[in-house]
């Protein structure tokens, strides 16, 4: 029971960790063009057939999809000690824990259907 | 034996008033209080608040990234309306204060990347130094490259 419980915490923080990477590496660019740069209109955004293509390439969809399942893995894992520790909850540590891997996987599979479907 | 019994009543006379008023010792379990505002009262300790809250601006991003892939998905019109959306003051704010939080993130996950892994080269460890400055060096470009690719190569 504990090995199991040890060894599946053990995944979580593998997750976490790759999420942290990832979303460090990819989360400040795209978020900085497409969140404050293009709306700013200090350079115009990209054209629509470009995105598209660029959208439409497997290797994108792949690498979207990986960042967007371990970002929220991240989150999930991350938000969960947040909540718990940060608002000394421990009576809600359960309930918190699965709500956010709940909304990780939702997350996740709406990132499939809107990259795959 | 008879020692221990005169020496608990002598024992008790050196216990402070307090404890005295409170009748015999009962076991009781140490709970220490904390308050739920713990994380403010020290500024090492907000940051490090701050540093956990940026998870929820890196969930953030990836509703903003679905729903404009989503919106590339469905055609130039629904582009362009997510870019006009996107421009709304209101959702302007919300990215800069999460661009704010995620690069913090950045900063402070690359910062602990070599607390977290030992690299040797010929048998020596790299210096720590030396792995952040390496984890610096892959998100520049990595943003460079994501930047290239998004604006397209060349005019």
């Amino acid at each position: 029971m504990t090995a199991r419980r040890s060894s599946a915490e053990a995944a979580a923080w593998l997750l976490f960790g790759a999420g942290g990477v990832v979303s460090a590496l990819l989360v400040p660019v795209l978020l900085l063009l497409f969140g404050v740069v293009f709306p700013l209109g200090l350079l115009a955004p990209p054209e629509y057939p470009h995105l598209a293509a660029v959208l439409g390439h497997p290797l994108t969809r792949i690498v979207l999809f990986g960042l967007c399942v371990l970002a929220l893995l991240h989150w999930a894992h991350r938000f969960r000690y947040t909540l718990s520790e940060g608002l000394q909850l421990p009576r809600l540590r359960a309930p918190i824990t699965l709500l956010c891997y709940a909304g990780a996987l939702a997350g996740s599979v709406w990132a499939a259907v809107v990259l795959f479907g | 034996m008879s020692e221990l019994a005169n020496a608990s009543p002598n024992r008790r006379e050196v216990s402070t008033p307090g404890e005295r008023a409170s009748g015999p010792a009962r076991p009781r379990t140490y709970r220490p209080r904390i308050s739920r505002l713990w994380w403010v009262h020290r500024r090492s300790y907000l940051l490090f608040a701050l540093r956990e809250l940026s998870s929820l601006f890196v969930a953030w991003f990836v509703v903003y990234l679905l729903l404009l892939v989503a919106a590339v998905h469905g055609g130039s019109g629904s582009y362009h309306a997510f870019l006009e959306w996107g421009s709304s003051p209101w959702l302007l704010v919300v990215n800069v204060v999460a661009l704010a939080f995620v690069v913090l993130h950045a900063i402070t996950w690359f910062n602990l990347a070599p607390q977290a892994m030992v690299i040797r080269l010929r048998g020596r460890r790299v210096p720590s130094r030396m792995v952040a400055a390496g984890h610096f060096a892959a998100w520049v470009v990595v943003s460079a490259v994501v930047a290239w690719i998004v604006l397209g190569a060349g005019p």
